[in-house]
């Protein structure tokens, strides 16, 4: 459970140290679009040295190149038992499929107990449409939408409103919930459009997304109200749980039927309240 | 001889005993008025040096209001070096990279003494080179204004550059081309100085609001520029963007209002550095939030800062030196943006505003496990600056909040020794870092009141372990054995010696 994801490029000492200082969820360590061609051994090593001292409280993801000739380097250099998921750009089945076995040789290889997960970066009009496949492959633990690369494939503008992006938003949130996984939805590009980033964030929890991923510390903080449950609904699901323990069935509640979906909902936003320190 | 810091005092000086003896002061010698006291204007620095028979070691005064756009102390020394005058001591209040001129004259030997406040640069590089025969002397500006005041610090002649002057030596700092706002750090040097010379570019009739008064003065000195207007504005800075200052930032402001220090009628000190700026920035939503507001604000003053003047949220401004243009032109037009003198900022002779602060923000380069604080020396001994206002203040207000990244440049700030004391721990409360704030366990009162509040207390010593599991522990660079300056208090007491760095940079 987790509702911001706070990319940080590998290459950066300064930033990498102080990743885990921000109150993100989970950290992204960039080892793609944010590290150049010639950074990239600097990256992978810097990483490898940061997983030997650190623990972060936050989950750990990394964002390894999908080229053939990058992934396994990647992997190889960085791999830890320190990382929760592996996000994999402009991916399909089959490049999910090669992650996927080479995580399973390296956490043998290497002893640790852990599954390493996987999230594919949905990033073109072809992965949109197999979101759901994507979602069902072994290993796969969330989705996450890259609306850059999607939109350029579209041959699309991009907007602040977003509504060019509603469709696979709503595709990817509806295939990560049925496949029980995470929705990770695209950053919000503006760092300095504070109020522009709230509203983003609230459409995607709109239409399902689970989290958002961040590019900016500042940003962390409005992601995680958005997607946090509100002060409203906890006290709503409080109360709910509450009358539920002395009501049997169906029951009613400020003149509002209160049944079993209902009642589940009320659990999830108590869970996600304590989770998030806001009970 | 050591002192309470167990720090090497040298021969001649008083060691720091572990607190500021403000009862027994030294007396104040008399104030000097103007020897001379017509046709004070002249237009050639030569005839000032040939009128005030100015000589082989002779001690010569400047004010660092212009900052790194100072012309005078540049213009005084050329003269100095065109006559080969030899054995000089200089007093400037602040000594800047500008000052290149200084590092040659200690070098070639005219130069022989020089007490000041902040330093760095080319003469900060040739004093730690071992390259001046004589001591440096670091005061506080409020320990420097108490040396000029009890004759500690005897000048024979005080250049003060003026941006706005009569020709009967009146002026201040508030108009004219080379603006700077209060010139707070000269009045010591006015009153108490054997003769006095007003340096302007900027000849008026008539000034209201005067700071310098021509009744000290002996000559007033007419040139074609005092200073360059970029580097007078050197001191200008902006709230931090950078995400990990924001944290400290936020988190000192949490801590402060946890210990109750933020009541109505509190006054406080920032620095004009970025996170200082930014905790000054989070002081300001929460007097709004509370609807209440800061008896006053001091120190450097901000266009920050002034702007929560404006707005109501500061009632007084006690301005020694103006950091930027703003506050420049709001000190020259609102009668509650009040010009002060260091003296009247920080001396102990005063009632001072540095003792009346409930709250000081402080930066530092390096803080110990016993909390001292030095912001005069790099890790490898290079002289980078200088206490300032820092000592005075920390040891005036009632809670004194260090706020810095625990990790600067890999390096860990926090750690066992510091390489020099500016501030001692004693006067240090709070440490706030990114990776948890310390409190000094001397202040059971303020632990108290924040124990339970939430706040990631930690001790000194876990800092200093965060630091050196992330950083490593870094190797310390050796210094050398000669001891080429000494860090004094606000009551003049020695508490750290600086030694000769052997040239390594």
């Amino acid at each position: 459970m987790i509702r911001s994801c706070l990319f940080i490029p590998a290459n950066n000492p300064a930033m990498i140290q102080n990743a885990d200082l921000f109150g993100a969820d989970a950290v992204i360590f960039d080892l793609e679009d944010a590290v150049a061609v010639e950074e990239k051994d600097a990256a992978r090593s810097l990483l490898r040295e940061y997983f030997k001292v650190f623990a972060p409280a936050a989950r750990v993801f990394v964002r390894v190149n999908n080229a053939p000739e990058w992934l396994l380097p990647d992997l190889e250099a960085v791999f830890s038992d320190k990382i929760d998921a592996v996000i994999l750009p402009k991916a399909d089945a089959a490049a999910c499929g090669r992650l996927r076995e080479a995580l399973l040789r390296l956490e043998k290889e290497r002893r640790i107990s852990k599954s390493i997960g996987i999230i594919p970066l949905i990033e073109s009009a072809r992965a949109v449409l197999a979101a759901d496949s994507l979602a069902s492959l072994s290993g796969v633990v969330g989705l996450m939408l890259g609306a850059e690369d999607f939109t350029a494939d579209m041959e699309i503008e991009r907007s602040k409103s977003g509504e060019e992006i509603s469709y696979p938003r709503a595709r990817i949130a509806i295939a990560a919930r049925a496949n029980r996984v995470i929705a990770v939805d695209t950053p919000f590009t503006d760092v300095n459009d504070e109020d522009g980033l709230a509203s983003d964030a609230a459409r995607a929890r709109a239409l399902g997304m689970s989290a958002k991923a961040a590019i900016h510390p500042r940003q962390v903080e409005i992601i995680n109200r958005v997607f946090s449950p509100r002060p409203a609904q906890i006290e709503w699901a409080t109360r709910v749980l509450e009358k539920s323990k002395a009501e049997k069935g169906v029951f009613s509640l400020d003149g509002k039927m209160v049944d079993q979906p209902v009642i589940e909902r009320a659990k999830t936003i108590i869970e996600k309240a304590k989770r998030y320190k806001l009970l | 001889m050591k002192n309470a810091l167990d720090r090497h005092v040298p021969a001649g000086f008083t060691p720091y005993s572990g607190g500021i003896d403000k009862e027994t002061l030294r007396p104040r010698i008399h104030k000097r008025p103007a020897v001379n006291k017509k046709d004070k204007l002249v237009s050639d620095i030569a005839l000032v040096f040939d009128r005030l028979k100015i000589g082989d070691g002779a001690t010569l005064s400047f004010h660092h209001h212009l900052r790194a756009g100072d012309e005078v102390m540049n213009l005084a020394l050329s003269e100095a070096k065109r006559r080969g005058l030899k054995n000089l001591t200089l007093a400037p209040s602040s000594v800047f990279p500008n000052h290149k001129l200084l590092a040659e004259m200690i070098e070639s030997g005219a130069v022989r003494r020089i007490y000041t406040d902040y330093l760095n640069g080319p003469a900060a590089a040739a004093i730690c080179g071992g390259k001046m025969d004589g001591l440096l002397v670091m005061d506080t500006h409020g320990g420097r204004s108490y040396a000029i005041e009890t004759g500690d610090i005897e000048i024979d002649v005080a250049f003060i550059a003026t941006p706005c002057a009569t020709a009967a030596g009146d002026g201040n700092g508030f108009f004219g081309p080379s603006a700077c706002g209060s010139l707070g750090y000269a009045v010591s040097d006015m009153y108490y100085a054997k003769r006095k010379v007003v340096v302007t570019d900027y000849l008026v009739e008539e000034v209201e609001n005067k700071q310098i008064i021509g009744e000290y003065i002996d000559y007033v000195l007419k040139v074609d520029r005092i200073g360059r207007r970029e580097g007078i504005m050197s001191g200008t800075t902006r709230i931090t963007r950078d995400p990990v200052g924001l944290l400290i930032a936020d988190a000192a402001a949490r801590v402060l209002a946890a210990a109750g220090a933020l009541e109505d009628g509190f006054s406080f000190q920032t620095g004009a550095g970025g996170i200082s700026l930014a905790v000054a920035d989070r002081l300001k939503r929460y007097i709004k939030e509370k609807n209440i507001s800061a008896a006053f604000a001091s120190g450097g003053i901000t266009e920050y800062i002034v702007a929560m003047h404006n707005e109501g949220l500061v009632r007084d401004l006690y301005d020694v030196q103006c950091f930027d243009l703003a506050a420049v032109a709001s000190i020259g037009k609102n009668e509650r943006h009040r010009a002060i003198s260091a003296a009247q900022y920080a001396s102990i002779l005063e009632n001072n505003v540095a003792d009346r602060l409930d709250i000081v923000i402080l930066g530092a380069t390096e803080v110990d496990t016993d909390f001292n604080v030095n912001v005069t020396t790099a890790s490898d001994g290079l002289i980078i600056g200088g206490s300032g206002g820092h000592a005075d203040t920390a040891n005036g207000a009632r809670i004194t909040v260090i706020v810095t990244p625990l990790l600067k440049t890999r390096l860990p700030v926090v750690k066992d020794r510091v390489v020099t004391v500016t501030t001692p721990g004693r006067d240090v409360d709070i440490v706030v870092t990114e990776r948890g704030i310390a409190v000094n366990p001397a202040r059971a009162d303020l632990l108290e009141k924040l124990a339970g509040k939430g706040l990631p207390l930690v001790t000194i010593e876990e800092l200093r372990d965060k630091a050196i599991k992330i950083a490593g522990r870094p190797e310390r660079v050796p210094l050398g054995k000669r001891v080429v300056g000494v860090v004094r208090h606000r009551d003049l007491s020695v508490v750290d010696a600086i030694y000769e760095t052997g040239g390594r940079r």
